[in-house]
């Protein structure tokens, strides 16, 4: 009996294992496999290297402001969309007026393609005449700001972009947690007096741990996967001020044609999403009660 | 599908037997041409046209275009393809990918080719050739060329006291032009007197400053460059004063896509940009216009820019005629002057602005023959082995100068020290 | 007192968050019914125009790119609510050994996304002759480990006396799966299809890699050589193609927008 489920069991699951070790695993492993060696081009054929690409990685500037850059992306966009979503989560969930119009306004940002909006954010930012100055220059009387075109602002001007483009498809999730939250608990708490920051501290919050386990999850690997609207706005300028680890794997790979530093890049990236992942999962075992 | 049936069609021409004139008749030899532009609008019309009107000339041949996006998309295309052993047959790709292609093995020189002769290669302005000929060989046959002019807003010349008709003529005139045409209220300026985007491909504008610097970037083989020189350092240094010292133009990285926006929202009066938006900025500027050569420094000059026909390996004995006829049959004079008209390009042979038609454009439009009295002082856009990189080597230079972060002088020795680092292997 | 100020003062947040979070989608209503002067102008007596769409529409194949966007969300969804499925339902009733293990190394995928293997999966589809094809854009996506595991979930939560009963009437495995897993399972596969769907109308890095043709192109890739223009941006033309191609998803929400929200709620997963 017990070998017949298996049996079952695993004909269930080949045709899924089949594509993801083809897809995820198999490209993972040969990445690796492909980042000892050197770049083949025209008549001459790869050869091996050994940590050559890697070195050749750590004595380049851009590598380390890509990853530095990254890091502050991750870094940003992550507490800021999970803040942001579960805050929108709480508003659309209570008696607020117009409830469904601000759902569907929180959601309209997961239903635009990145690769045209980002044109449209482009706008928003452009000195003078773009949207956001044009607003500055009526409330506060500001200058014009190159917004996208300096050091200072574009980074954070694409962590805007990612934070509003996530934050609205997360809030979904908390949305979904929060309703599921029996009422009687948080009245109970109230008629013993307790403050709505209480009950929120005390009783919604740890409710929403494997929520929040799950939606950081999905933050994290945004934090490196995100890079559309670079692409499109910026193409990681102005002096690789929004250069990111992706968009720099792009340049390397399919600008540069240099598939093997390409190849190399990419497993830094898989190390440090393969390390955060651990992270979270040693830290969410103990601290939330998932099934 | 479209593989399956290329390559047996391509067998089929390639095998002797079957190649003989009787099953030419039934089967035109299919050839596929990549082109870098987006599917739609009225450039793809025009050259469905010409590969229409090609077939009708020329009935063994058929000519199959590919638009894949922009010159940058085209080219990874191709050369993925290439790698999987799909490659086009000819190619529309930058001048400058020349020696990108050479090295990756992908391009046949024309003038190996049967059918090509020294007086067709010989028609085209020198200004294009220089970024087709490489090794002693011409690689590349102009056709989507492009240059940098100055656009300028009469209004505005106006309002400031300056002759309309006339643009800066020289390095000291623009700045003084600027100054007159930048307008303050308080510290908010709200139009600029010039304008140079700094965004994406920087080095391509910058280079009209260092030709007018009198310098050149690269050697001719595209394996040495010369950032290093004084004189590259003086051209970062003037178009940086124009906004650190001067306040005329926008400080920051000014983006080239939102440029021509600028333009017709009066915030800056003169701007640089290619000759290929002289269509877009007749149609939607809302005031007289001038469209001019760029000022002069030591000399006048620009670089050119844009694309050239390629030839491929892949290409078998058939389809190699069939691309010698098809280039031919695109740089007519008649042809490339329609071209130039249709588009805003520049018609690339000298022939070509003797047609009847041409004639007639110019005189009802004398802005469209600026492109072309500026060619004998254009060179060669920057293009060397490793083009990308080394060119990511400058741009990023260029802006951390426009940006503040770096001293001219050592932004430049920084660029050149990278680019001799990716040259060294190349001599 | 306090509590009227300060609630009067979060619903002013809320509505100008919202306000925010809607801008560029107004905006582009904006820009996309006006001429193209107006879209950097914002005057309330702009003339109307529909010109934006029809030069938009002309300017590429917009109803192939439909077609294959409708292809690739199709098939992507179907395959993912096939494999996942019985993936799922593997790991949610069945205790072998080193299911754990396994179960762990499907997760890692989660953390893997194909975007990052971009140069790898080139290279593999290449080998399979499957560079510019639907299929290849879809293939990588079709196991997904987020489908398999919020499927288990809420495999997990069926009551086993269900399946028992189902057993007793004489009904095998495959039967049990689809006559009881499934149709409980309705919310989480809705709640999952609709995220599935706009991950995939919206994907452009890896479509942009692998295809080469008018056939095979996404809307997003047939919306990006708008993006990549020598002579400047028109945000008319852009904000026109924004809304012609994600108003079905846009509309869809708009109907769905409750029942999304509840089959969320009722997928479990918190």
């Amino acid at each position: 009996m017990q070998g017949r489920t298996t049996v079952h069991a695993w004909l269930m699951l080949s045709p899924a294992l089949l594509l993801l070790v083809a897809f995820t695993h198999y490209p993972a492993i040969a990445t690796i496999w492909h980042s000892l060696f050197s770049t083949p081009r025209g008549s001459r054929p790869a050869r091996f290297v050994g940590a050559e690409n890697y070195l050749a990685l750590a004595e380049d500037p851009i590598f380390w402001q890509a990853l530095m850059n990254n890091l502050v992306y991750a870094l940003t966009t992550i507490p800021l969309s999970i803040g942001l979503a579960l805050m929108m989560a709480l508003w659309v969930n209570g008696k607020i007026h117009g409830r469904t119009a601000l759902r569907i306004a929180f959601f309209t940002p997961t239903v635009l393609p990145m690769i045209a909006v980002a044109n449209l954010w482009l706008f928003f930012y452009t000195p003078d005449y773009g949207l956001l100055d044009q607003i500055l220059r009526t409330l506060f009387g500001w200058g014009p700001t190159n917004w996208i075109g300096r050091t200072e602002t574009a980074l954070g001007a694409m962590i805007v972009v990612a934070v509003w483009k996530e934050a609205g498809f997360f809030m979904i999730f908390y949305l979904a947690a929060l309703q599921a939250i029996p009422p009687n608990l948080c009245e109970a708490a109230a008629i013993e007096g307790a403050s709505r920051a209480r009950i929120f501290w005390r009783i919604t919050l740890p409710l929403l741990g494997p929520t929040t386990l799950f939606v950081l999850v999905n933050a994290v690997i945004n934090g490196f996967r995100l890079v559309d609207h670079i692409i499109v706005m910026t193409k990681g300028g102005p002096d690789n001020a929004t250069a990111l680890l992706l968009t720099y794997v792009y340049e390397l790979g399919f600008r540069f044609w240099d598939t093997a530093t390409a190849s190399a890049l990419t497993v830094v990236l898989l190390v440090m999403l393969a390390l955060t992942a651990a992270v979270q999962f040693l830290v969410g075992e103990k601290r939330v009660h998932y099934r | 599908m479209n593989i399956t049936r290329r390559t047996t069609l391509g067998a089929m021409a390639a095998t002797p037997l079957l190649a003989a004139p009787a099953v030419h008749a039934q089967a035109p030899t299919e050839i596929v041409f990549n082109y870098p532009i987006a599917v739609g609008g009225p450039i793809p019309r025009l050259i469905d046209g010409y590969c229409e009107e090609f077939a009708r000339e020329n009935p063994r041949f058929r000519i199959k275009p590919i638009y894949a996006g922009s010159y940058q998309d085209t080219l990874t295309k191709t050369l993925t393809a290439m790698r999987g052993g799909d490659a086009p047959q000819i190619a529309c790709l930058l001048a400058v990918d020349i020696f990108t292609l050479i090295e990756e093995d992908a391009i046949l020189a024309w003038d190996d080719l049967a059918g090509v002769e020294k007086p067709w290669l010989d028609g085209f302005y020198p200004g294009f050739m220089e970024n087709s000929r490489a090794r002693g060989k011409t690689w590349g046959i102009p056709f989507q060329r492009s240059t940098i002019v100055t656009y300028w807003n009469k209004d505005a010349f106006r309002e400031a006291g300056l002759d309309p008709e006339t643009p800066p003529q020289s390095w000291a005139q623009q700045i003084d032009f600027a100054q007159k045409l930048t307008k303050r209220q308080g510290d908010n300026v709200t139009q600029w007197g010039i304008q140079i985007p700094s965004s994406g491909f920087p080095y391509w504008l910058f280079q009209g400053l260092t030709t007018q610097a009198d310098v050149r970037l690269m050697n001719a083989d595209g394996n040495r460059t010369f950032f290093n020189d004084p004189k590259v350092a003086e051209a970062l240094q003037y178009w940086m004063d124009l906004s650190q010292r001067h306040r005329v133009h926008p400080g920051g990285i000014v983006e080239w896509g939102t440029t021509p926006r600028d333009f017709f929202e009066r915030k800056t009066a003169m701007m640089w940009t290619t000759t290929g938006n002289l269509t877009n900025v007749r149609r939607n500027a809302p005031f007289p216009f001038g469209v001019g050569m760029l000022a002069a420094g030591r000399r006048p000059g620009s670089p050119t820019g844009g694309g050239n026909l390629y030839v491929f390996k892949s290409a078998n004995a058939a389809q190699r005629e069939g691309a010698v006829r098809f280039a031919r049959f695109l740089t007519t004079p008649e042809r490339a002057a329609h071209w130039g008209i249709e588009t805003g390009y520049v018609a690339v042979t000298p022939q070509a602005f003797e047609t009847p038609a041409m004639r007639a454009y110019v005189a009802d439009f004398p802005a469209a023959a600026v492109a072309r009295d500026q060619l004998p002082h254009a060179v060669a856009e920057l293009s060397t082995h490793e083009n990308q990189r080394v060119t990511k080597a400058l741009n990023d230079n260029l802006q951390a100068g426009l940006l503040g972060r770096k001293q001219a002088g050592p932004a430049m020795a920084d660029a050149q020290a990278e680019a001799e680092r990716i040259l060294r292997r190349y001599r | 007192m306090i509590g009227r100020v300060g609630n009067a003062f979060e619903h002013a947040a809320a509505w100008l968050l919202g306000l925010l979070w809607v801008a560029p989608l107004l905006y582009a209503i904006w820009a996309a019914v006006h001429p193209q002067g107006y879209s950097v102008r914002f005057d309330l007596f702009a003339p109307l125009t529909l010109e934006n769409f029809a030069a938009a529409w002309d300017a590429a194949p917009f109803a192939r790119y439909f077609l294959n966007t409708f292809v690739l969300v199709t098939m992507v969804l179907v395959a993912q609510f096939v494999l996942c499925t019985l993936a799922a339902f593997a790991f949610a009733r069945s205790e072998f050994r080193g299911s754990g293990l396994l179960f762990g190394l499907v997760l890692l995928q989660l953390m893997i996304m194909p975007d990052v293997l971009l140069v790898e999966n080139y290279r593999s589809m290449r080998a399979l002759g499957l560079v510019d094809t639907i299929l290849a854009i879809g293939l990588p996506y079709m196991a997904s480990a987020f489908g398999i595991f919020l499927l288990r979930q809420t495999f997990k939560q069926i009551p086993r006396e269900l399946e028992e009963a189902a057993r007793v009437e004489g009904c095998g495995t495959m039967a049990i799966l689809l006559r009881v897993y499934v149709p409980l399972a309705k919310p989480t596969y809705l709640a999952y299809g609709l995220t599935s769907v706009s991950y995939h109308w919206n994907n452009f890095l890896w479509p942009l890699v692998i295809t080469n043709t008018v056939e095979t192109r996404p809307l997003t890739v047939g919306l990006s050589v708008f993006a990549s223009t020598d002579q400047g941006i028109d945000w008319a033309i852009i904000s026109a193609a924004t809304l012609m191609t994600s108003a079905p998803l846009l509309l869809g929400f708009l109907m769905f927008q409750r029942q999304f929200v509840q089959s969320f709620m009722r997928a479990g997963i918190r």
